[in-house]
């Protein structure tokens, strides 16, 4: 029989379809397709709310993907933290594939995001993304595919980092995982080419991201601070997450960063933005007193 | 000659298991019907990929497509794949180029007609579907190759689809047929339920039963031309979802 491309298409996404007949959710439609599976934006009958479910693209719930599928949910689900999306529910669908439930989050990805706005809002972000990372360090998880892609940015600012499949639980150690070399390159760390990851890959991965959200003309201290965190040699970066954060932070502050020797002219322009409003209040004194002195004669 | 499977319109040729594995099978009549899958499976995309990659005329394109299946069989050529290298996919094509460049070499030495036809292939359909795919839009011959093997596979499974449901359940085909299968603007689930003077839910159940089914069928066929567990997770995420 012949198939025409447009019917073709049509019937390899309708089958692809997960069959949710036998649970509370129901399909609205088609937010996604990543390397493990697809995500459906779907309808809890029961609880009358809106839910993000990811099925696994693997034929067989005994497949690879289907054990990476369930094991990313009790990942994610160990993490509780405002920065990584809850996880609802996990189970099989009738032809052998997982699905995991979480909450839908309304947001703008955090590339499409960023584009446009304020350095400094993007930081804050930024400094939250960190905050969730370091938390999944401090649990033993390691992301591994860090980049702005994988992060959604809610309405009020607040970073979600997202898709956790391919991360090293250290609870679990999967050889599979251990060794396998996952992750996107223009974001991944040297070593992790070689499998050879721990917490600091995220931090490069992370330094990445800073560097796609500050561009090219960037501040000499945030240069500085990319290049820390990017550095070839894991030793050389910031010993963690929340050191990155806290210097970025420190960058918000306009407080001196650890990642950059100040010269005495940049020393000087950074006390002048830090204490701008006391000096402009003491020029315009002075300004006055002079104004005041040139008309009293 | 030899009986295959020569159009979609026959059933296609069960194994138990990987036909790819099952081709090397020391069993002679496992290793015939794996052979039969893998000819079924393969020889329209591949037929096509000699008409468009080659641009072989009919002719040519049938006795590569003869002589390559014949030789394949005869010389063991998949028994050197390996899945950790490769899709069988990509290998079946790599080892079909290189059957047709040494075809193209020796053309010179030896009159053409020389292979033997053996297997019984529907041509005329193949050449009809390469007409209305229309070559010149494709990107390249391997992205033309992985779209006809994509529609054949396809083909194949409604095929099977059509015959699951002859015995007593030809309404849920029907319905499968006139919504999923419809070419120009597809009916209402309303519209179908009057015609068929059936509920709209029992529309939309069959309807959801049939590719339920579907799915359940292509990725039997594609466990049958996957080597393991790996590749039968990679073709199936390439061929199922729309891009």
């Amino acid at each position: 029989m012949w198939i025409p491309d447009a019917v073709l298409d049509h019937v390899r996404e309708v089958t692809d379809e997960p069959d949710l007949s036998a649970t509370k959710y129901r399909i609205v439609r088609a937010l996604g397709r990543g390397g493990m599976g697809a995500v459906f934006a779907a309808h809890d009958a029961e609880l009358d709310r809106e839910v993000a479910i990811k099925v696994s693209t693997g034929a067989r719930a005994s497949g690879d993907l289907c054990e990476r599928l369930r094991a990313e949910a009790r990942v994610i689900a160990r993490l509780e933290h405002p920065g990584i999306v809850p996880v609802h529910d996990v189970g099989v669908l009738p032809d052998g594939r997982v699905y995991y439930v979480m909450k839908l989050v309304r947001g703008e990805r955090l590339d499409e995001w960023a584009r446009g706005r304020d350095v400094r809002v993007v930081l804050r972000s930024f400094r939250r993304i960190c905050e969730a990372v370091s938390f999944a360090h401090a649990h033993g998880v390691v992301h591994r595919d860090l980049k702005p892609e994988n992060v959604m940015v809610g309405a009020f600012g607040e970073a979600l980092v997202m898709d956790w499949g391919i991360a090293a639980d250290a609870s679990r150690p999967d050889p599979a995982v251990a060794v396998a070399v996952a992750g996107t390159p223009a974001y991944m760390a040297p070593e992790q080419a070689r499998g050879d990851v721990d917490a600091r890959a995220d931090v490069y991965s992370l330094g990445a991201v800073l560097s796609f959200l500050v561009g090219r003309d960037a501040p000499k201290p945030l240069a500085s601070i990319v290049r820390r965190a990017t550095a070839e040699r894991a030793d050389d970066r910031y010993a963690s997450a929340a050191d990155l954060a806290e210097d970025v932070g420190r960058y918000l502050d306009v407080e001196p960063v650890r990642a950059h020797r100040e010269s005495i002219t940049e020393r000087v322009a950074r006390f002048a933005t830090r204490h701008r409003v006391i000096l402009s209040l003491v020029g315009a004194y002075v300004l006055l007193r002079v104004l005041m002195f040139v008309f009293a004669r | 000659m030899r009986d295959v499977t020569g159009s979609n319109d026959a059933r296609f040729p069960t194994t138990r298991g990987s036909a790819v594995r099952g081709a090397r099978s020391g069993d002679a009549v496992e290793r015939e019907r794996s052979w039969s899958v893998l000819v079924a499976g393969y020889w329209k995309p591949a037929y096509k990929h000699v008409r468009v990659r080659w641009s072989a005329s009919r002719e040519d394109a049938e006795d590569a497509i003869q002589s390559f299946f014949l030789r394949a069989m005869e010389k063991s050529f998949f028994a050197d794949f390996d899945p950790a290298r490769a899709r069988f996919r990509t290998f079946f094509r790599v080892c079909l180029d290189r059957h047709v460049a040494d075809a193209v070499k020796a053309r010179g030495r030896e009159k053409r007609g020389g292979a033997v036809a053996t297997l019984s292939l529907d041509f005329d359909s193949a050449d009809d579907e390469l007409a209305r795919a229309g070559a010149a839009a494709w990107e390249s011959p391997e992205e033309c190759f992985d779209r006809e093997w994509r529609r054949n596979v396809f083909a194949i499974a409604i095929d099977a689809l059509r015959a699951e449901c002859a015995d007593g359940r030809e309404v849920v085909f029907t319905i499968f047929e006139r919504y999923d299968l419809c070419e120009g603007a597809r009916p209402t689930y309303e519209e179908l339920a009057r015609d068929l003077g059936l509920p709209v839910s029992t529309v939309t159940n069959h309807l959801s039963y049939a590719r339920r089914a579907l799915r359940r069928i292509v990725v039997s066929k594609l466990e049958e031309v996957t080597a393991n567990d790996d590749e039968l997770a990679d073709e199936t995420k390439h061929l199922l979802g729309a891009r």
